[in-house]
């Protein structure tokens, strides 16, 4: 489980680090994502396999991936008076978005896949 | 012996009491969502923010006292992340199928989710500092807060706006593709992960390993391009 954690965090400090030193204007986590990803299919290609532990580990962080944004949600009472008059038109504007966003995302990707004769 | 009162001066400014609850209190939201059959509206997000925010306005603790406990989970949004990689690369044979379907839907989405909040929170007369705070709502939280603070936003508020978009997403997207008749698990999967980010991605894997999967990858995708698109949209727009 040490060993999961520790290479998890490891390819994060390698994202960061070349978010840091590039100036590429990339959240260092998503770097490395896909250096991570990239390690995967690299020992896969040679027959390694490093990444049990790593995958132990990922499975646990996924399955509660909700947890994580507790702590920042609970924000919301941090929240200064003076959002309280613009708090009704914010959920108005919030919710629309995110319906909008869900309804033309979704509808995007099953007309562009039925365009290129996907199933 | 002390008095239980010392004890719970003690207790409320360590961030082991905070932490605790927070993990508590976790537990008991996911065992009502199990019980209620993962009712969309029983989500554990949506009802672990609710019983801690309720605890700590009724016993007067300010919001700092309990991040100092709860920033150990917090910190771990970075990890959780990069995990991403994993289902990525153990069904990188159904995500290489649906690449063209993905880049459209992620390119228009990613958008619509900026260009919504700029038309409508114009139209609804929002002060401007909100609107900045509100551009970058659908990435995911540590990626949308520098955003927004790149920009002159204020980070805090958009943690709020981000984590109330998750959980809209969370809730509406089952009930909304059912009544659209979708049944494409994969484009269910990426829309939700693209508007909802990690609290789209986690009902998602509650509902389907695909759908999840592909919202992980929308949510992966989508805190890259947020990071272009908005500072593009409110250079033009704002």
């Amino acid at each position: 489980m040490i060993k999961g954690i520790a290479l998890l965090l490891l390819f994060q400090l390698l994202g960061e680090s070349l978010v840091f030193t590039s100036g590429i204007p990339l959240p260092g986590p998503v770097v490395g994502l896909v250096f991570l990803f990239v390690a995967m299919q690299l020992c896969k290609a040679f027959g390694l396999s490093l990444f049990a532990e790593t995958e132990a580990a990922a499975d646990g962080f996924l399955a509660n991936l909700g947890l994580l944004f507790v702590p920042a949600g609970v924000g919301i009472i941090a929240l200064s008076g003076e959002l309280q008059s613009q708090a009704s038109a914010i959920l108005l504007v919030l919710v629309a978005s995110a319906v909008l966003t869900l309804a033309i995302t979704v509808w995007t990707f099953i007309i562009v896949r039925r365009l290129v004769g996907g199933k | 012996m002390k008095h239980p009162m010392e004890l719970w001066v003690y207790l409320s400014t360590s961030p082991l009491l905070w932490l605790t609850l927070t993990l508590l209190v976790w537990i008991v939201a996911t065992t009502i969502s199990v019980r209620l059959k993962r009712h969309p509206l029983a989500n554990p997000v949506l009802i672990s923010i609710v019983l801690l925010s309720c605890t700590l306005w009724m016993f007067n603790v300010p919001y700092e006292r309990f991040f100092a406990g709860a920033q150990f989970i917090h910190f771990l949004l970075g990890p959780a992340t990069v995990a991403i990689a994993i289902p990525l690369f153990r069904q990188w044979q159904k995500v290489r199928q649906a690449l063209v379907p993905m880049g459209a839907a992620l390119v228009v989405g990613s958008f619509s989710a900026v260009l919504s909040i700029i038309v409508m929170g114009k139209w609804a007369g929002l002060s401007q500092d909100v609107l900045i705070s509100f551009l970058p709502k659908s990435a995911t939280a540590g990626v949308a807060m520098s955003i927004s603070a790149s920009l002159g936003g204020n980070p805090s508020l958009t943690a709020v706006l981000v984590i109330l978009t998750g959980i809209v997403g969370a809730v509406v997207v089952t009930p909304f593709m059912n009544a659209m008749r979708i049944k494409d698990y994969e484009a269910r999967g990426f829309a939700v992960g693209l508007t909802s980010h990690g609290i789209g991605t986690a009902r998602a894997f509650d509902v389907d390993e695909t759908a999840g999967l592909f919202a992980g990858m929308a949510m992966a995708l989508n805190a890259i391009a947020t990071s272009v698109v908005v500072p593009l949209l409110a250079r033009l727009m704002l």
